[in-house]
């Protein structure tokens, strides 16, 4: 379990985050949303201890991020980052391996063999495990990520995934299918927090939705109670109108921008 | 909440085991090692044997089984027993020492600065140690009066003097360029190498200034840096070197795992457990470690460290698990065959080893980068 409470981080006089406070049980897809530059991304990067907090404190598993050592967060928790900067030509298979290399000393176990192959199984690139990742498409690197940080928490209990931004480059199917990946995790246990774009793939998919607006929390709790005409038009200014989905009963956004054609 | 029914079931990690691969390590890759301890043996032979006085293999044998205190039917002369205890052996195993030395050191650097075309020339080690080695020749004279006043400090400084200055000015040069380019806690790799080149170059000027008012002796002494040789390799400069190697040999090729992390970037390297400041300092601290003392025993040997490892990479790969021993052992048969060569081209006389290194270094280089160009396009 994450928890933070009145969380703030500011770098120089600039405050990015204020006061955010939020609970991200296993069991449950945690949506952050909210415009550019509201701090989607500052609250990920504390949750995984790449910020500091300016003041509050962050807690994994009931103990303050600081009190765990690097090598038992690693085993507990992955986090999905919105740029890779990998250029060396590894496989695709040794860089799903390398969310194996916090489990293992020296060589990897079959079992380890066998995460990396169901991992990427699961993203769908079996078919280019052997393949070099710098001559993957965007996606396909996007996804190949996915699976390295699948294979770090795969056997994890309680294991939390801190995805930024997973769906950025990926295409309407694979947008649909990570998020399905991630409820897998959610059904076994497992909590994610996701930062995510899209209002309608947060209300279908979360369980809680966190609302960000120029660094502090507009509104947090289910999407029903979250996305609202209200708080969408302050957050992004921008009307909407609300429809039941068809086939789901959540939420659907649709943005109706006074512009004259 | 509502779309469960489309979720892939993930599997929990089976009873019955499958041990094999996911993508197995090709062919050529795993012989790389194998082949490369043959060609490392090969070097010594060659090394060991060649010169104006040749001694063939079987009298090598005859030779090293004699020394252990063997008698065999291996026949070889007195002489040759003489040249190659006395100076082949030693010259050869500096060449070992060495070689290993800066292939390590280069996978190390273009592993931590995440770019292919860093080594420690560029970020100021072996100037540091270089402009070190220069003022401690250049002033010799009042430094060692002020040491002598003590005579135990004087004898033991006499035998260690120039690696250790050589290392302290290495870690001063390299500490200071990688200071200078940290931002917010991160090393700015295209920073570092403007960092690297204005470092190299105030180094390199005061190299200048010392050399100018160097006497006759002390200008040949520092031509010597400048150009490195492994000439005036002796058992007692292999036993000087030996300490300071030994701990960058041991553990720089322990380092594979994090040096792979580390090529996904800092922060990922971080979130999958790696202590990221402390590896980068036992980067920075063994490589400065190994090439500080290796340039001040033979002087600057130059491509050494920027070509072995893009050789190894092109056969092994790039996981730094088969590139940091490759790198070791291909380095050490390079730097080997290099003198060899540098010492039977023109002989008597000798070529310096860093000339020759740079001569055959840098249109390789070029090839390796053409290559790779013509591997993008297709």
């Amino acid at each position: 379990m994450f928890t933070c409470e009145n969380l703030t981080y500011q770098t120089g006089r600039k405050i990015l985050l204020q006061q955010i406070s939020l609970r991200a049980r296993p069991g449950e897809l945690l949506a952050v949303v909210g415009a550019n530059g509201a701090g989607k991304s500052t609250l990920l990067r504390l949750l995984s201890g790449d910020l500091l907090p300016t003041s509050g404190c962050v807690q994994f598993q009931g103990r303050p991020l600081a009190a765990h050592s690097p090598a038992a967060l690693a085993k507990g928790r992955a986090i999905l980052t919105q740029h890779h900067l990998l250029a060396l030509d590894f496989p695709v298979a040794e860089l799903v391996m390398m969310g194996r290399y916090p489990h293992f000393l020296g060589q990897p176990t079959p079992t380890d063999h066998w995460i990396v192959e169901a991992a990427l199984n699961t993203v769908g690139l079996s078919a280019l495990a052997g393949r070099s990742y710098p001559t993957l498409s965007g996606g396909e690197q996007q996804r190949a990520q996915l699976a390295r940080v699948l294979a770090q928490v795969w056997e994890a209990p309680n294991g939390f995934l801190l995805l930024d931004e997973p769906l950025t480059g990926l295409d309407l199917h694979h947008q649909h299918h990570t998020l399905a990946i991630a409820r897998g995790l959610v059904a076994r246990g497992f909590g994610v927090i996701a930062v995510l774009h899209d209002l309608n793939l947060a209300a279908q998919y979360a369980d809680r939705v966190l609302l960000l607006h120029h660094g502090q929390g507009l509104a947090y709790g289910t999407p029903g109670q979250v996305l609202t005409c209200e708080s969408i038009h302050r957050a992004f200014q921008l009307e909407v109108q609300l429809l039941q989905h068809p086939g789901l009963g959540c939420p659907l956004i649709v943005p109706c921008p006074r512009i004259v054609r | 909440m509502t779309t469960l029914s489309q979720a892939p079931a993930l599997p929990a990690p089976p009873t019955l085991l499958r041990p094999q691969a996911v993508a197995p390590v090709p062919k050529r890759q795993r012989l790389l090692l194998p082949g490369l301890v043959f060609l490392l043996l090969a070097a010594v032979v060659i090394g060991a044997g060649a010169g104006a006085l040749s001694i063939p293999v079987p009298a090598l044998l005859g030779i090293l089984l004699h020394k252990l205190g063997l008698t065999t039917s291996l026949a070889f002369e007195p002489q040759q027993e003489a040249v190659l205890w006395a100076i082949r052996l030693p010259r050869v195993c500096l060449g070992v020492l060495v070689g290993a030395a800066l292939g390590l050191a280069g996978t190390s650097m273009q592993g931590l600065f995440r770019n292919p075309l860093a080594d420690a020339g560029l970020i100021g080690i072996s100037s540091g140690a270089s402009l070190a080695a220069v003022a401690t020749i250049v002033l010799d004279v009042k430094l060692m009066a002020l040491l002598t006043s003590w005579g135990p400090l004087r004898e033991w400084l006499g035998f260690y003097l120039l690696p250790l200055v050589a290392f302290a000015g290495a870690c001063g040069t390299t500490f200071l360029v990688y200071r200078i380019s940290r931002e917010g806690g991160r090393t700015v790799v295209a920073t570092m190498l403007l960092v690297g080149i204005a470092i190299n170059a105030l180094a390199g000027a005061c190299t200048g200034l010392l050399t100018y008012v160097a006497t006759d002796e002390q200008l040949r002494s520092i031509t010597f840096w400048g150009l490195g040789s492994l000439g005036g390799a002796s058992w007692p400069t292999v036993l000087r070197l030996l300490p300071f190697l030994l701990f960058p040999l041991l553990l720089l090729p322990r380092l594979g795992k994090p040096l792979n992390l580390l090529a996904l970037g800092e922060e990922q390297a971080a979130h999958l457990g790696l202590p990221v400041n402390s590896l980068k300092r036992q980067l920075i601290g063994l490589s400065t470690l190994a090439v500080g003392a290796s340039v001040a025993v033979v002087g600057s040997i130059g491509f050494l460290g920027l070509l072995v490892p893009h050789l190894i990479r092109i056969v092994a790969g790039p996981d730094n698990r088969r590139v940091l021993p490759g790198s070791a052992l291909g380095g050490a048969a390079v730097l080997v065959l290099a003198d060899t060569l540098a010492r039977t081209l023109v002989a008597p006389a000798e070529l310096p080893i860093g000339i020759l290194t740079a001569l055959l270094g840098a249109p390789t280089f070029l090839w390796i980068l053409l290559r790779q160009r013509k591997l993008r396009r297709a």
